[in-house]
């Protein structure tokens, strides 16, 4: 049987290194399974996290060759393996062990944006009537699995380090899966131009690029918050009314 | 006495999938205080799998059905061994629980004039399954989660729990440690709720993720509580089959629900061979009719993949042993073949199944537009779990509640499609609902620290020992035993091997040896699980034995026929005063006239 080689980040906060593993490999495997197979035979207690392992709950993030990527969506046909392949965590999260990171910063975020608020129901039953083309744009942010692969590329998080001002791409998607349901009443502009700075995008892209779920992040979720933002709250006659409204 | 940090709930659910987080909100809005414990990170349980969508007769595609078809449809497909009134209150209350999921910021798809979509499903007589493509799992952890977070619930995640805490019978608590550094943790509650999801790591060929490992059937067996029904193992007639790493990864039966067929090696559509009597009169006779079902032709009867799940797989697995399998040793389920009938298949089909399209392409390099995938069954669910009060969802033990895969009753023998994300938000509710009721209702119950430093003492035991085995090995060993052994179809002579096997697994579980610290260390958490996975293991095995006959989701080729002796109970299992597993059966209450009636109406 054939084999490879991975060499695996192991360590935690206090530092870490790499270590080589070279474990048999066959047909389809993907990354998760090396790491798992090399788990179970040669280090019983390396950290990883996973556990749909079909791209559907986006625990299983991790940078492969330096690619964000999950590791059970990555197969080894994909990666030339003469080389060690090398798996490391996300780098913009805190270490907790091996390839297990620290994401809580996330959870905490979400808790920060006005949650959904719809307007009355439109049937006696308590329903609502909305139309599929209507709702196809929200869905498509519904898409996401939360791996967190996007705020761990996002430049503001990964070399700015701004979490404190910033909510990064997987919150913009969130918002604007908010705001854009016909339904909501809510309105969070001022929060996302305020608090969460959507200001420091400038539309890179790269969150865009690794999303596992396809969501094209920046072109339909924030330019549009964006430009919401800047009707709102830069468009000189808006600005007027609002003057006005705030004295009254 | 034993280090540890300690936290006090008035409820405290264990479990975070749809059915854990709906009960953390019914008790949050009941104005109790709330703590929420998840095995892995919030939002990732194994509800994000759940593909083909909730089971509720809302009746907006065809208004022909009503709470009362559900019912009596429910009651077929398990086989009429169901706890008839969880099938009932599950039945008409589904509508209004998938209702305020919209309230709270779910998006399913639409009908055209504007409601909440529905589609068809193996064992249901309408299409019943509002959904959002082939992802509908996620749309409702996702709206779970996203509504729970603002109710001030207390959320631990990546915990592990070893024990249920008790005062006298009534329960009061769980014992446990957070996984990132290995610390104990006790939480003292008023009322307990597991909502702890299914067992199918104990088999070899699983769609659940290594977090289904029955902790919360075999805590709750190890506190007195008592299991039923445990023999019922749903093996979901599609997995994926090849590449080997991917065995057993789910396949939708949203693809059947679509119009995709069943072939065997030599190209024939062969679930028209056999098709049980109870079902004779729903089923179409030939292709045409079937295809006129799933295009939604209201006066056409439902094609014969779309029978229920136990029977898809059994006919499969025939298939395959007699040599008409396909090249990776399952059968070919193909929906390309639907461009024959409507033109632009390729993206009806993206469409309607984006996920399926998505794993096929990326995991097998098969694109589902142009050929058929191959597929075989995989275990999927139980049925058997925890035995609660219908109306309640408490046990046998006052103050703890169960709900979702983990508690049993509502699936009988063989649980419909669909019926999985209804029941989690139906049951999840009340049993939220009567646990904060219960906990207003009680006081603080006292802590035993000499058993708390028991079980922490036990727990680390592993730790001590230098040499010995290794947990992965021995979980590969028992599933191995439990998929050849009591799998699909099951003998008497292979089942009593089963269990001495599991002796033999229990002895070595006592030797494992565990390298590293209590840092999130797998080894040391698949040890644990592993003795969860035994019990569970056990009580299938036994209760299975015990069933001589076949029914639903449980096939004995040494009685391969329904036994009337046996329609009539249920199979109990319980912890015995020699601590030994005992094994009763128990009969089922009679069912009301009225709900009779509804059965006969329906037939
Ligand atoms: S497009 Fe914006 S959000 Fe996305 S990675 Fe670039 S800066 Fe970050
Ligand atoms: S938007 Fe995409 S990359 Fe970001 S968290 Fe969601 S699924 Fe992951
Ligand atoms: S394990 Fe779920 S996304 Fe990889």
């Amino acid at each position: 049987m054939a084999t490879a080689t991975f060499r695996i980040w192991r360590g935690n906060k206090e530092g870490g290194k790499f270590q080589d593993y070279t474990t048999e490999v066959s047909e389809g495997m993907v990354v998760l399974d090396a790491v798992l197979r090399i788990q179970a035979e040669k280090a019983n207690d390396l950290a990883v996290r996973w556990n749909c392992k079909a791209g559907k709950c986006g625990s299983c993030s991790a940078e492969i060759n330096g690619i964000p990527k999950l590791m059970c969506m990555t197969r080894l046909s994909e990666l030339s393996l003469d080389l060690p392949v090398i798996i490391e965590p996300m780098q913009s999260f805190p270490s907790i062990k091996d390839l297990v990171t620290d994401v809580s910063w996330n959870f905490e975020v979400k808790k920060k944006i006005k949650k959904f608020s719809p307007r009355k129901a439109d049937a006696s039953d308590g329903t609502w009537r909305m139309a599929q083309n209507d709702v196809n744009r929200v869905q498509e942010f519904r898409k996401c699995i939360e791996c967190f692969l996007c705020q761990n590329v996002c430049h503001v998080l990964r070399d700015h380090h701004l979490h404190n001002e910033f909510i990064g791409p997987r919150f913009f998607v969130y918002s604007a899966n908010l705001e854009m349901n016909p339904l909501d009443t809510q309105d969070r502009l001022e929060q996302l131009k305020d608090t969460q700075g959507i200001g420091y995008c400038n539309i890179t892209k790269c969150c865009t690029k690794v999303c596992p779920e396809s969501i094209t992040i920046t072109d339909n979720a924030i330019i549009p918050l964006k430009e919401r933002v800047a009707d709102e709250f830069y468009d000189p006659l808006k600005k007027l009314i609002r003057l006005f409204r705030k004295k009254k | 006495m034993v280090e540890c940090q300690r936290y006090k709930h008035d409820v405290l659910v264990i479990g975070a999938g749809g059915a854990g987080l709906r009960a953390a909100i019914e008790a949050a809005n009941a104005g109790v205080s709330v703590g929420l414990i998840c095995k892995s990170l919030l939002g990732k349980a194994h509800t994000v799998m759940a593909e083909g969508g909730v089971a509720a007769a809302l009746a907006n595609v065809d208004d022909r059905d009503s709470w009362k078809v559900h019912f009596a449809d429910t009651m077929r497909g398990g086989q009429y061994v169901n706890n008839w009134r969880m099938a009932e209150i599950h039945a008409k209350e589904a509508p209004d629980r998938v209702r305020e999921l919209e309230a709270w910021g779910a998006v399913f798809d639409r009908t055209k004039d504007g409601k909440i979509l529905q589609r068809n499903f193996g064992g249901h007589k309408y299409p019943r399954l509002a959904h959002v493509g082939d992802r509908t799992g996620l749309e409702i952890i996702r709206t779970l989660q996203d509504h729970a977070i603002y109710l001030g619930i207390d959320v631990h995640m990546e915990f592990t729990t070893v024990s249920l805490l008790k005062d006298g019978q009534r329960v009061i608590g769980v014992f446990g440690y957070d996984r990132e550094r290995g610390r104990f943790k006790l939480f003292q509650a008023k009322a307990v709720v597991f909502a702890t999801g299914g067992i199918g790591k104990a088999y070899r060929i699983t769609s659940n993720s290594w977090e289904s490992t029955g902790d919360g059937h075999a805590l709750a067996y190890q506190a007195g509580a008592e299991l039923i029904d445990m023999e019922f193992v749903q093996f979901h007639p599609t997995g994926m089959v090849w590449p080997p790493s991917v065995q057993g990864i789910l396949v939708t039966e949203g693809v059947r629900g679509e119009g995709g067929i069943l072939r065997n090696r030599e190209g024939k559509r062969f679930m028209f061979d056999d098709i049980p009597d109870i079902y004779k009169n729903q089923t179409a006779d030939n292709e045409e009719e079937g295809w006129r079902y799933t295009q939604g032709d209201k006066n056409a009867r439902r094609p014969p993949e779309l029978l229920t799940r136990d029977h898809v797989a059994r006919c499969i697995v025939r298939e395959i042993k007699e040599g008409r399998g396909s090249p990776h040793g399952g059968v070919f389920l193909d929906i390309a073949w639907i461009k024959e009938r409507i033109p632009n298949s390729a993206e009806h089909i993206k469409r309607k199944l984006p996920s399926m399209y998505h794993q096929f392409k990326q995991l097998a390099d098969i694109d589902i537009t142009k050929e058929a995938m191959e597929i075989g069954p995989t275990t999927h669910y139980i049925m058997g779990g925890i035995r609660v009060n219908a109306d309640t969802q408490m046990s046998t033990l006052p103050g703890f509640f169960a709900a979702g895969e983990c508690a049993a009753g509502i699936n009988g023998a063989n649980r419909l499609g669909g019926n999985s994300l209804s029941d989690i938000i139906v049951f999840g509710k009340r049993a939220g609902e009567y646990a904060a009721k219960f906990a207003k209702e009680a006081g603080e119950g006292t802590i035993d620290e000499k058993e708390v430093d028991d079980i922490a003492k036990r727990v680390l035991e592993p730790f001590d020992r230098s040499s010995g085995e290794n947990p992965f090995q021995i979980q590969r060993d028992l599933q191995v035993a439990m998929q050849d052994l009591v799998g699909i179809v099951r003998t008497q002579k292979e089942m009593l091997t089963a269990l001495e096997k599991i002796e033999e697994l229990k002895e070595r579980t006592k030797k494992i040896s565990i390298t590293g610290n209590r840092e999130y260390n797998p080894s040391w958490h698949t040890t644990l699980d592993l003795n969860n996975l035994l019990i569970v293991s056990e009580a299938i095995t036994r209760s299975a034995l015990e069933r001589k006959e076949s029914r639903g989701g449980h096939f004995r080729d040494d009685y391969p026929k329904k036994d009337e002796v046996f329609s009539k109970c249920n199979i109990v299992s319980s912890k015995g005063f020699d601590g030994k597993m005992q094994i009763v059966n128990v009969p089922i209450p009679e069912m009301p006239p009225e709900l009779k009636q509804v059965i006969e109406e329906n037939k």
